[in-house]
Order: structure tokens, then C-alpha cells, then sequence
């Protein structure tokens, strides 16, 4: 039976990566789930120069699903090259690094120095609802996604590029063939969903940020339709994501037409649910006769 | 820190809305620590985040739980019955230092009252002199009997139904209790009332914070308090309270930015 399956020329052990921003750097679950088992790890997004991230209350449970405002609050890349990159480094997993800054120069001063980098791909994110300057706004105007595609892939040297899209768009094709027509090398997809949650006793926001991503369960119809839409749109290969919380659920984002899946959410109710995926898809392909996970890539069409 | 299944061994009701739950956990009760807690979730899958409940108690493989029903999480919880199951991942955070002084105060304010049980217990066993300062909204309390094992216990009571009518602070100043060293966990403007307090009379003031939290590992950064100098994990003026807390000395955090 064969699970590997491959990212614009990088070979993954298995279709099941961690979620940009739910799994830190792995360093927090590796005693938790045993992250050679992973085909690959998504770190938390990184910028060029430390972040403080947005004020608390950050995150909030809504029914089947939560919504953060963390504001991308990262330590900054000196921190992640010295730190988090290495102790990726002793595991036998891909390191796909997510990136996000608040200007072309920022991601690309970021993508620059992590094309010398370990790492195996790197993910653009132009789609947090959390921050005001940059990101988003680079991920809901086609124009803009082809131009931040262009000039990241220009410094990215060898490394696989993936912009990571957002959903609150009108129509997600749209930007998905502008960071293809931008030389993007996949596309992952989705991010949170913009939202709000009313705090009726205290008669305010519950987040203080007003508005947050929503992810989990609640969001995986919209998030397989996407992928299943974006599939028929572009010829790249997607990293799928949107409220996976079992194998279940992954299989339906790879029969959408995604390559690979990111698991996000679930990770908060179950510190060890990767690896439980991995042996999950193991299990339905065993039981569905199925030799190459490739044969149900896709297969919906 | 594991992430286990604990068995419900009892639960009762001991004041109006406030449960006490007795959980086998024997993995996570011998690692515990005064000041620790632990994250339960829910059986409900639509209900995905863990609540943190701070530990009361924890004794011969045993956690005792005590909590308000504040809404979906906890009143699932409050269900549960002798044998049920529960999923649990703990200990978590750092909990109490080592303390050196002999004497110390110790103040719980409403649901922050329930870890300062355990604290109080670890600290007479050293041989300390406790004393004990609980903070409640009226006559309805629950543990002084508990307390009282430990060291003097002085009520403050909003309404001024019992004790001081007042807060914490207002009893600690009225009645001139130390605040050499002072341990607490309660409401924020307690807190931020009581670290100020403590800090003009020259004490040490180690206080547990509470937050909003999402994995409950030090993963998210959900559950940040906002710190003086840049901490040494995150690199900007932000400390885990699920990790570096949720137990703090008041002077490293920042409450004009928070």
C-alpha cells in the first residue's frame, strides 16, 4: 500500500501535515503525537521581525468550532532559524514553513533567507483576517496575489511556493489562477473564515480584536467545496484544509482534489489526532482494497 | 503531562452553582503541583476546547476538581456521574514556586479559591505559617472548613453579609495582615488590586492568571499576559499563561497593557 504522495516535487511520507499556527512549531506536541509518523509539520507563521500579536480575550469556542484573533504573534525569523527549524530537524517529516509579513518587502526579506534555509516549502499566508496591514489584503484582490506570488517566487530560490488563499473572497478561483498565473507552485486552502461573536452579559465583542478566523468542523462543507472548486480551476497541486478533525474528514478533502491535508483545529481537542489521521487513512485504504493513496486524489470530479 | 481518560469518582453540589468533582487520574495527580491545572473536555463534539480547572486537591492518584457551572463545558461536567469517564490532560503549567519565607498569606477570591487549598496544605506540611484570606460575594461560601485545617482563615464578603464587608484587600489592610509574601488566585481587578497593594508595602506578590485558552500546550498563543521585559520563550512582551503561568510574580507583568 503506498501513502506517499508528492508537493510540487517534494515526496511526503503521507498526505497529513499539521495546520499554519495550531502546532507551534511541533515542539509543544512532540510528546504528544510522534511527529515522524507526519508527512510533514506547518510551522506557525513567521516574519521577518518579531510580533506581538493582537490583545486577549484571542480565542473564543463557538458550536463546532472556535474563533481566533491571535494576530500572528511570532518570535521573528532569527528566532525560528536558530530555534524551531533545528528541532524540526530531528525528525524524519518535511518542514513546510508558513510566512507572513505586512508588505512585499517583509515577505520577501522572510522568503530570502529561508531559501537557504531547511526547509522543504515554504506557505505564503496573504489571507489572516487578524491583521490589519498586509496579509489579507494581498489575499482578496487577484491583481495584488499574482504580484505577491511574482515577487516571492523571485527570491524563493529552489524552494516550493504555496500561497495560502482565503476564503472570504466572492469567488476563490479567481485568486487561485491569479497566484498560478503569478508562478505559484501549489496553493493551500482555506484559511478561517471572518467572524464574530457577541458577548450578550458584557454587551461587547467577545474577542478583542471584534472580529476572528473561524475554523473547525463547522467550516469543513465550505472549505471541501473550495478545494473541489479550485481543483477544477488551476492545475496545482492543494494543500487542503478547513475543520478536518479525523480520516474521515481528510479523505473527503483528497477526493475533492487535494494532495495533501492540514490538520488544524483538532489538534486543540486532541493533541494527538495526527498521527491518529495517518492511521486512519492507513485503515480505509486497507479496507477499500485502494494499493496507492494516489488512485482517490481527486477521484470526485 | 499526559492526555488521558480519568475516572469520575463523585460529584457534588457544595454551594449554589459550585461543583466538587473527585477524578481518578493517578498519572497526572502524583506530578501535580500546588498552582497547576488541568484541561477537561467535553464529551460534545461541537464543543471542541479544553477547559481549564485549576486542581483543588490532589491525593493518592486522586484530583479533586473544584468548579462553577459557567456555561455548556462546565455544566457537562457537572452531569457526570460516579464511574463515568472523562478526558483530561494534565498537569498543566508551571504552579507555585518553592517558597522561602515562613510566613505567608495566602488569598483565593470566588472561583479562585480552589487551588489555594492544595497550596495551603503543601505549605503548613513545610512547616509555614499560613494565613488564609478568602474573598466571596456573600455568606454562600464553600471549603472554609477545609481552609481551617491549614492556618487562620479571615472572610471578606461583598455584600458584608460575612466577615469583612469587602474585598480581600480591604481585609488584609483592616486587620493588618502580612504582605510579605502573598500567593492568590481570583477575579482580575483582585489581582490587580492586591499586586499593587502588596508591591507599595515592599512584598512579593505571586499571583495565578486566568485566560481564554485553546490547546492548552503552549502551542496557540491564546492565552498570553502582557509582561514587562521581553520573555525569554516568545520574544516579545507576551508570556504563555498555560506555560510560563498561569502562577506569575506580579512584578513581571504588565497591567497598564492589560
Amino acid at each position: 500500500m503506498n501513502t506517499e504522495v508528492k508537493l510540487a516535487g517534494v515526496t511526503l511520507k503521507n498526505p497529513v501535515l499539521t495546520a499554519s499556527g495550531t502546532f507551534g512549531s511541533g515542539i509543544e506536541f512532540a510528546r504528544f503525537t510522534d511527529l515522524n509518523k507526519l508527512g510533514g509539520v506547518v510551522t506557525k507563521g513567521v516574519s521577518v521581525t518579531p510580533w506581538e500579536g493582537n490583545p486577549t480575550p484571542r480565542v473564543m469556542e463557538t458550536t463546532g468550532g472556535m474563533l481566533n484573533a491571535i494576530g500572528l504573534q511570532n518570535p521573528g525569523l532569527d528566532v525560528f532559524l536558530e530555534r524551531d527549524l533545528p528541532f524540526l530537524e530531528q525528525f524524519n517529516t518535511r518542514k513546510i514553513v508558513n510566512v507572513c509579513g505586512h508588505t512585499t518587502e517583509e515577505y520577501t526579506d522572510a522568503v530570502k533567507r529561508l531559501s537557504e534555509s531547511s526547509a522543504d516549502i515554504l506557505e505564503i499566508n496573504i489571507s489572516c483576517p487578524n491583521v490589519k496591514a498586509g496579509g489579507i489584503t494581498f489575499g482578496t484582490d487577484p491583481k495584488m496575489a499574482e504580484e505577491i506570488t511574482k515577487a516571492v517566487k523571485n527570491v524563493a530560490g529552489k524552494k516550493p511556493v504555496f500561497m495560502k488563499l482565503s476564503p472570504n473572497v466572492t469567488d476563490i478561483t479567481e485568486i487561485a489562477k491569479a497566484v498560478e498565473a503569478g508562478g505559484a507552485d501549489g496553493i493551500s486552502l482555506i484559511n478561517t473564515l471572518m467572524g464574530m461573536k457577541i458577548d450578550i452579559r458584557r454587551r461587547t465583542f467577545a474577542l478583542a480584536n471584534r472580529t476572528g478566523g473561524l475554523s473547525g468542523p463547522a467550516i469543513k462543507p465550505v472549505a471541501v467545496r473550495m478545494v473541489y472548486q479550485v481543483a477544477h480551476a488551476v492545475k496545482l497541486p492543494l494543500i487542503g484544509m478547513g475543520g478536518i478533525a479525523c480520516a474521515d474528514d481528510a479523505i473527503e478533502f483528497l477526493m475533492a482534489g487535494a494532495t495533501a491535508i492540514s490538520v488544524g483545529t483538532a489538534n486543540f481537542r486532541n493533541p494527538g489526532v495526527t498521527a491518529e489521521i495517518v492511521s486512519g487513512i492507513e485503515a480505509f485504504l486497507r479496507d477499500n482494497n485502494i494499493a496507492d493513496i494516489n488512485e482517490i486524489i481527486g477521484c470526485v470530479k | 503531562m499526559e492526555y488521558t481518560k480519568g475516572t469520575v469518582v463523585s460529584v457534588q453540589t457544595i454551594a449554589p452553582g459550585i461543583i466538587d468533582m473527585l477524578v481518578n487520574a493517578p498519572g497526572i495527580a502524583k506530578e501535580a503541583r500546588p498552582g497547576q491545572f488541568v484541561c477537561l473536555y467535553c464529551d460534545d463534539n461541537a464543543h471542541l476546547l479544553p477547559r481549564p480547572i485549576s486542581i483543588c486537591e490532589s491525593m493518592n492518584g486522586h484530583l479533586r476538581l473544584v468548579f462553577r457551572i459557567v456555561g455548556f463545558g462546565t455544566a457537562e461536567f457537572a452531569e457526570k456521574k460516579s464511574g463515568d469517564t472523562i478526558k483530561i490532560l494534565g498537569p498543566v503549567g508551571n504552579g507555585y514556586p518553592d517558597i522561602d519565607s515562613e510566613d505567608v498569606t495566602v488569598v483565593g477570591g470566588g472561583i479562585g479559591i480552589p487551588p489555594m487549598l492544595y497550596l495551603s496544605r503543601k505549605l503548613k506540611e513545610q512547616g509555614k505559617k499560613v494565613t488564609i484570606v478568602l474573598g466571596f460575594r456573600d455568606k454562600g461560601t464553600f471549603l472554609v472548613d477545609a481552609f481551617e485545617n491549614y492556618g487562620k482563615v479571615v472572610i471578606a464578603t461583598d455584600d458584608g453579609s460575612l466577615g469583612v464587608h469587602g474585598t480581600v484587600v480591604d481585609a488584609i489592610r483592616e486587620l493588618g495582615i502580612s504582605v510579605h509574601t502573598v500567593c492568590a488566585c481570583g477575579p482580575m481587578p483582585m489581582l490587580k488590586g492586591l499586586a499593587s497593594y502588596t508591591e507599595a508595602n515592599g512584598g512579593t506578590a505571586l499571583i495565578s492568571l486566568e485566560e481564554r485558552m485553546a490547546c492548552g500546550i503552549g502551542a496557540c498563543l491564546g492565552c498570553i499576559t502582557k509582561t514587562r521585559e521581553v520573555d525569554g520563550h516568545s520574544h516579545v512582551k507576551n508570556a504563555r499563561i498555560c506555560t510560563e503561568g498561569p502562577v506569575f510574580d506580579s512584578k513581571v507583568l504588565d497591567f497598564t497593557r492589560s
